[in-house]
C-alpha cells in the first residue's frame, strides 16, 4: 500500500504515524537513538549533522515540553531553531494553516515539527510541502504521536530487551490518546506479542480490538503478570461529556496504586507520557517509587528525537 | 422550432422502451417515436447513432448555493453542470443563507432558476423556521410559491413534539416530508463512520444507531400521522433493514442514497482525504453492500446526486475541519450504470432510479419520454472513456471523492423544453 511517509526508494521522507511503518525502520531509528543517548553526557553537548539546517516547530496547540524537546534535540544537532506558536498568533487573524505552511517554506525551513488538535493535520502538511521538506508529527488529535511512541518502546528495550517475550498494559483514556495509538502499532510491530487495553468502556474507541489488542475492564485482572505499565493522562474535561463521573472514582476504579502494581511481574516497570495527574491516574508512590522509568523517559525521548531528525535529515548516527 | 434525434438507442422504463429509433421534437414537446408526424420538418437533425437517448434525469438533492454562497458556486455555475450531467430536474434543499422558509425567497429563487432556461429548479423548503426545529414555516404560502414538498436539510428536529406536529401538519395537506434521519447527539462532531478506521485514524466516529434511532422515531411519527415520508441519503445497513420492514408493513415511505454512498466505504478515507469527508459519513463494505442490494430491490426508491459544491480553501483543512460535500451532478449518470454494470441490472432498469421514480416522488411531470411530455432530453455516449478531473467539471466545486477515476460513458448533448442547451463538441451536429 501507498505510504506518504516513504520515499520512492522507501526511505524515510516524513514521521507522520508508525502505522504503516516497517520494522526495519523503527529499528534504525531505535538504534540510531542509542548512539544518541552519550551525547547529552559528553562535555560539548553537540554533533554537527544539521549544521545550516533549519528546523521549525510550528505548534498550532501549545505544548511546552513537547516543543522543549524537540527543540533540544534540534539544538543538539546544531540545528537552526524557529518556534512558532501559531495558537496564539496568525490563527487567530484567520490566517489558514495552509497560509502558515507556505509562510515558512518561503522562509527556507527545512523541517517541520508539527502539532494540531485535529487528527490527520500532519499528514494535510506533509502533502503541501515540496520533496525537499520532511515533516515530523508531534501529535494531531487523537491519531499519533509518533515519537513519543518511539520513546516509549525504546525505554521499554533498554529495560526490557527481549521484545517478543513481553506482556503490556495500557491503561486509561485510550479513546483520545494520540500516545496510546502510536504506542500500541510500535508494540505490534516490534513483535511484542500480548499488548492489553485497560479502561472503561467510555474511554476505549469503537472497534479498538482490530488493533491487535485484549480488552479489559478491570484492572486487577488486567495488571495480572504483565512486565510493563504504560500509563495515560487522563484530561480533566472528560469529567464533562458524560465519560467519566469523578476523577475520585476514575482513581478507585483505574488508579495505579501499589497494591495494583503488585499484581503485575515484580520487576514490572512503570511509564507516563506526561504530565502526571498524581493521585488521578497514578499514585505518587508509583510515579516516584523504585518500578517507575518515567524520568528515563524523558531523557531517552531527547536522544529518540534526535534519530528521527537525524535520519530525516539524511544524516548517520553520531 | 423542430428537432429530431435520428438512431439513437431510446429507453424509458414508464413505456418499457428500450430500441433503436428516432425521437422527434416539437414545440418543447416530444410529438413521435419511431416515424415522422404528417407534416413535420426538422429543423434541426442530431445523429446519436451509437449513443443513447434518455429522458433527463431527476436528482432528489443539489445545492444550487444561491443565495448565500456565491464564493462556493452560483445559480448559473450549478444549472451549468447540471445540464453536462444530464440532470434537467432538481430539488433543492433548503439550507441556503437566508434558509428557504419564506415564500419571497422561494419565488426568488424559481425566478432567476426559471431566467437561465436550463434545468427546472424545485425547491424543498424549510420544515421549520430557520430549519432551527422550533416553529412550523408557512408550508401553505411556500408550496403556493413553488416548494414540491419540506426539508430539515442535515439538521434535526430534535423536540420529538415538534417532530410530531410538522408531520401531522404536513400530512394535512398532503406534503411530502424529505427528511434526513441523524440523532444529533449521537452525531455530534463526528465525521465518520464509528469502527476500525475512523478509531485507527482518530476520528470521532458517527455509530450507524445514530441513523437508525432517529429513524425509527420518524417511521413511528409517520404512521401515527400518515404523512409522505421520503428518507433521504440512507447510508447504514440498518437503515435499509428498517425501511425494508416498514415497506412490508404498507407504509408509503420511500428512500434514497447518494452516489458517493452507493460507491465508497470509510475505507476510502485513506490517508485523511478531505473529500470523503461526507454527510452522512461514508459506512462501511457491509454497509455499501446492504445499499446497493436494497437499491436493487426497490427497498431504496431512488439515486441522488447530494451534489454539494465547496470551495477549494474550504477543502484545503484537515480532515475534520474540510467542509463536508462532493459535487455530483457531472457524475451522477456515469456512476449510476456503472453500480448497474456490477449489479446485473439492465440499464433501462437502473435510469428509472435517476429518472421517473425520483419525479414520481416529487410530483413532477418529468423523467420520461412519453408522447407529448415536455421534452427533457439526454444524449448519452455510453463508451466514452473520461478521467474525473477538477478541469473538465463545469461544475464550480471541484470536491469529488472520486477525483482520477477512470469513468466510462459521458452525456454528450442535453435538451431542456426541446433546446438544446448542452452539447459536448464531439457531437456531430447536422442542419438542415
Amino acid at each position: 500500500m501507498y505510504n506518504p511517509q516513504l520515499n520512492a526508494q522507501g526511505q524515510l521522507q516524513h514521521l507522520l504515524s508508525i502505522e504503516g511503518l516497517p520494522k526495519r525502520i523503527l529499528t534504525d531509528i531505535l538504534d540510531t537513538a542509542e548512539n544518541f543517548v552519550g551525547v547529552a553526557e559528553r562535555e560539548v553537548k553537540k554533533v554537527p549533522l544539521l549544521r545550516g539546517k533549519t528546523v521549525c516547530n510550528i505548534f498550532f496547540e501549545n505544548s511546552t515540553r513537547t516543543r522543549t524537546t524537540f527543540e533540544i534535540a534540534a539544538k543538539r544537532l546544531s540545528a537552526d531553531v524557529l518556534n512558532l506558536n501559531v495558537s496564539t498568533s496568525s490563527q487567530s487573524k484567520g490566517e489558514t494553516i495552509l497560509d502558515t505552511v507556505n509562510n515558512l517554506i518561503a522562509m527556507h525551513a527545512d523541517m517541520f515539527v508539527v502539532r494540531h488538535q485535529q487528527s490527520g493535520a500532519a499528514h494535510f502538511i506533509a502533502q503541501h510541502v515540496p520533496p525537499h521538506i520532511s515533516v515530523i508529527n508531534a501529535g494531531d488529535g487523537r491519531h499519533a504521536h509518533p515519537t513519543q511512541g518511539l520513546l516509549d518502546v525504546f525505554t521499554i528495550r533498554k529495560y526490557k530487551p527481549e521484545m517478543h517475550n513481553l506482556r503490556v498494559a495500557i491503561v486509561g483514556d485510550v479513546l483520545h490518546s494520540r500516545v496510546a495509538r502510536s504506542e500500541i502499532h510500535a508494540l505490534t510491530t516490534l513483535g511484542v506479542p500480548e499488548i492489553r487495553v485497560i479502561a472503561p468502556r467510555t474511554l476505549l474507541p469503537t472497534d479498538v480490538e482490530k488493533l491487535g489488542v485484549q480488552v479489559f475492564h478491570n484492572m486487577e485482572q488486567g495488571l495480572k503478570d504483565v512486565d510493563v505499565v504504560m500509563m495515560l493522562r487522563l484530561q480533566n474535561e472528560r469529567m464533562s461529556g458524560a465519560l467519566l463521573p469523578s476523577s475520585q472514582e476514575f482513581f478507585q476504579t483505574f488508579g495505579l496504586t501499589p497494591e495494583r502494581l503488585a499484581l503485575a511481574k515484580p520487576d514490572a516497570i512503570v511509564m507516563h507520557p506526561g504530565p502526571m495527574n498524581r493521585g488521578v491516574e497514578i499514585d505518587s508512590a508509583v510515579a516516584d517509587g523504585k518500578q517507575s522509568v518515567i524520568l528515563p523517559q524523558v531523557t531517552y525521548g531527547i536522544a529518540v528525537r534526535m534519530a528521527v531528525m537525524a535520519i530525516l535529515g539524511g544524516g548517520n548516527a553520531a | 422550432m423542430n428537432i429530431v434525434i435520428k438512431q439513437g438507442r431510446l429507453m424509458d422504463a414508464s413505456q418499457s422502451l428500450d430500441q433503436v429509433k428516432d425521437l422527434y421534437i416539437s414545440a418543447g414537446k416530444i410529438v413521435a417515436i419511431g416515424e415522422a408526424p404528417a407534416g413535420f420538418k426538422a429543423d434541426q437533425t442530431l445523429d446519436a447513432s451509437g449513443k443513447w437517448v434518455l429522458p433527463g434525469l431527476v436528482d432528489l438533492c443539489a445545492r444550487l448555493r444561491e443565495p448565500g454562497s456565491e464564493y462556493k458556486a452560483t445559480l448559473l455555475s450549478e444549472l451549468r453542470a447540471a445540464m453536462a450531467g444530464g440532470v434537467t430536474s432538481l430539488a433543492c434543499p433548503p439550507d441556503t443563507d437566508p434558509v428557504l422558509d419564506e415564500p419571497g425567497l422561494v419565488e426568488m429563487l424559481k425566478h432567476r432558476a426559471k431566467s437561465q432556461a436550463l434545468a427546472h429548479v424545485y425547491p424543498l423548503g424549510a420544515v421549520t423556521r430557520q430549519l432551527e426545529g422550533q416553529l412550523l414555516t408557512e408550508m401553505y404560502a411556500l408550496t403556493a410559491a413553488g416548494c414540491v414538498g419540506f426539508s430539515q436539510a442535515d439538521t434535526a428536529i430534535v423536540d420529538t413534539q415538534v417532530l410530531w406536529r410538522a408531520f401531522e401538519y404536513a400530512a394535512s395537506f398532503g406534503y411530502t416530508l424529505f427528511m434526513r434521519a441523524e440523532d444529533p447527539y449521537l452525531a455530534k462532531n463526528g465525521v465518520a463512520q464509528d469502527g476500525e478506521v475512523a478509531s485507527r485514524l482518530g476520528l470521532k466516529g458517527i455509530p450507524s444507531a445514530a441513523e437508525s434511532i432517529a429513524l425509527q422515531t420518524m417511521l413511528r411519527i409517520a404512521q401515527a400521522t400518515g404523512v409522505r415520508l421520503h428518507i433521504a441519503r440512507v447510508s447504514t445497513a440498518e437503515s435499509v433493514e428498517l425501511i425494508r420492514q416498514a415497506k412490508q408493513s404498507g407504509m408509503q415511505v420511500t428512500a434514497d442514497v447518494s452516489i458517493q454512498h452507493l460507491h465508497l466505504t470509510d475505507m476510502d478515507i485513506g490517508f485523511f482525504d478531505g473529500m470523503v469527508n461526507l454527510k452522512p459519513p461514508v459506512r462501511t463494505q457491509r454497509d455499501r453492500d446492504a445499499l446497493r442490494a436494497g437499491l436493487v430491490d426497490g427497498t431504496l426508491d431512488a439515486v441522488c446526486s447530494d451534489h454539494t459544491p465547496v470551495d477549494d480553501d474550504a477543502k484545503a483543512l484537515p480532515f475534520a475541519e474540510a467542509h463536508p460535500g462532493a459535487s455530483a451532478l457531472e457524475l451522477l449518470l456515469p456512476l449510476t450504470l456503472k453500480w448497474a454494470a456490477q449489479a446485473k441490472l439492465a440499464p433501462v432498469q437502473a435510469l428509472q432510479k435517476i429518472t421517473q421514480i425520483p419525479a414520481d416522488i416529487l410530483g413532477i411531470k418529468a423523467g420520461n419520454l412519453q408522447l407529448n411530455s415536455i421534452a427533457d432530453v439526454v444524449i448519452y455516449d455510453p463508451e466514452m472513456e473520461w478521467r474525473v478531473d477538477g478541469r473538465v467539471l463545469v461544475s464550480q466545486g471541484k470536491n469529488t471523492p472520486f477525483v482520477h477515476h477512470a469513468l466510462t460513458g459521458k452525456v454528450t448533448a442535453t435538451l431542456t423544453q426541446g433546446n438544446l442547451v448542452f452539447q459536448q463538441e464531439t457531437l456531430k451536429l447536422a442542419h438542415h
